[in-house]
Order: structure tokens, then C-alpha cells, then sequence
């Protein structure tokens, strides 16, 4: 009896184990996600960001030609 | 204006806001909920709206003093951008309301008057398009200008004060005591509201620095 009973306590924490392992804490997952967001945003922000200094650029180059 | 510093400045300050202010600590405040990161980013753009007003005005003047037309581009290029900003915060703040006030667009006081204001500084625009002569434009823009601010301020920032409004800080003599903010939020929201303003000094500076180059060669 103390066998079985053993046999299955283990069995039910490997199990636990497995469903631990499946859950993956990847850091992007943690807090809802909220990094994800943070993380597009940073990209849209970036992506404005480099067409301003492009535009800028382009500017000065024309202010030089004349 | 064409220096580098300040752009770098610019972009620093506004990341930071962005990666902080959304995963900053911020005060449990019921309705509010996580909304009350809005305030780094809706009202940051009036603070840069009345930066670049005040701007518009004062080269407006300047533009009345000594009549050089490079002063009234200044002047119609902030004042672009500014109503740009303007709008852009009444389109988040109208985002807002519906979420914690329950509704679009409720009548206000602080609503009202600002869309009354923005209504005054597009009739700049108008003002400025129904003129050929050049200087007859500017001067007459840079006059309607100073009106223009002289009644947005008093509209915007007085008269709500005096009543109810649903904005916080409105009824009273708040200044910046009663905007539920803590004082780390305040180190967010205060290189946010200086990161914005300078992001809408770059975009005009841009803006002036094309009307120029279009002015030049329309001469040519």
C-alpha cells in the first residue's frame, strides 16, 4: 500500500513538473504581456523618430546646395 | 535651432517616458485604473501646445516689430504644429473620457472652451489663406495672433477654474497639487512634458526650415 501510495504522490508531482515546464517563463510573457506592448510602441516610436532625422537631413542637404 | 543636443534630448526623454511610463510603478486610484499613464502622454501634448502658442506669439510680435517675413514663418509654422498637438490631445483625451467618464464628449467646461480655442486658432489658418499680398498676410495673421492667444489662455487655463470641471486641478488654485500623481510619477511626467514639447520644436523647426527653402526658390 505505502508503495502505491508513494508510486502515485510522485506521479502527480512529475506531472506538476511537466505542467511547469510547459508554461515557459519567458520574460515577453511575464506581467500580461505588458512588455510586448512596450516593445511595439518603442518600435513605432523608433520608426518616427528615424523618419524625422532623415527628413532633417534631407534639409540641411538642400539648405547646403544653395 | 539646427543643433543636435537638444533632438538627442528629445528622443532620450521621450524613450524613457515611454518604457517607464508604461511599466512604472503608478497610485491605485479607482476608475482610473492603469489609465492614469495618460498623463504622460495627453497632457504632455497641451503643455507642448502652449509652448509652441507662446512661441507663434512671440515671433508674431517680433514679426510686428521689425517686419522681417522669416519671423512670420516662424510664427505660422508653430502655430501649425501647435493645433497639430492640440488636436492630437483631443483625440486622447476624448479616448479617455469615454473609458473613465463614460463618455466621448461630455459637456465640460475645460472640453468646451478648448474646442472653442482650437475653432479660434483654425481661423489663423483661414485668415492667412484669404490674402495674395504677402506683408498685408503676415501682419494682419501676426495681429489675430496675439488675439488669439490672449483669448486661448483665459478660455483654457482661467475660466474652467472658476467652475466644476471634470479635469482634475479645475475649481480652485491646484497647480500640479491635486493631479493624483505621486512623486514617482512626477519623474515621469515631467521629462515627459519636456520631451514632447521638444519633439513638437523639432517638428516645426523642420516645417520652417522647408518654408524657407520653398520661399527661396519661388524668388529665384
Amino acid at each position: 500500500m505505502k508503495k502505491i501510495i508513494s508510486f502515485l504522490v510522485l506521479l502527480f508531482s512529475s506531472f506538476n513538473l511537466f505542467a511547469q515546464e510547459v508554461a515557459m517563463a519567458d520574460k515577453m510573457r511575464e506581467d500580461g504581456k505588458i512588455w510586448v506592448v512596450i516593445g511595439v510602441i518603442t518600435i513605432v516610436f523608433v520608426g518616427i523618430i528615424t523618419y524625422l532625422v532623415l527628413l532633417d537631413r534631407k534639409i540641411s542637404k538642400i539648405e547646403k546646395g544653395r | 535651432m539646427k543643433k543636435t543636443w537638444w533632438k538627442v534630448l528629445c528622443v532620450v526623454l521621450l524613450l524613457y517616458t515611454i518604457i517607464r511610463g508604461l511599466a512604472g510603478a503608478v497610485p491605485h486610484q479607482p476608475i482610473l485604473n492603469e489609465t492614469i499613464r495618460n498623463v504622460y502622454f495627453h497632457v504632455p501634448l497641451w503643455f507642448g501646445m502652449m509652448t509652441l502658442m507662446t512661441a507663434s506669439m512671440w515671433f508674431g510680435i517680433k514679426y510686428l516689430r521689425n517686419g522681417r517675413i522669416e519671423d512670420d514663418e516662424y510664427s505660422v509654422e508653430f502655430a501649425n504644429v501647435a493645433i497639430f498637438f492640440g488636436i492630437l490631445g483631443f483625440m486622447t483625451g476624448s479616448l479617455w473620457g469615454q473609458f473613465t467618464w463614460g463618455d466621448w464628449l461630455p459637456k465640460d467646461p475645460k472640453i468646451i472652451a478648448v474646442e472653442v480655442g482650437l475653432l479660434i486658432y483654425l481661423s489663423y489658418f483661414i485668415l492667412r489663406s484669404s490674402f495674395e499680398d504677402e506683408q498685408r498676410k503676415a501682419r494682419l495673421s501676426a495681429i489675430y495672433n496675439i488675439f488669439a492667444f490672449a483669448t486661448f489662455i483665459p478660455l483654457v487655463w482661467i475660466l474652467p477654474r472658476l467652475t466644476d470641471s471634470l479635469h482634475p486641478g479645475n475649481g480652485g488654485n491646484p497647480a500640479f497639487g491635486k493631479y493624483d500623481m505621486d512623486n514617482g510619477m512626477r519623474m515621469v511626467f515631467y521629462p515627459a512634458v519636456i520631451g514632447w514639447t521638444l519633439l513638437g520644436v523639432w517638428i516645426s523647426s523642420l516645417r520652417i526650415r522647408l518654408r524657407i527653402i520653398e520661399r527661396l526658390q519661388s524668388e529665384i
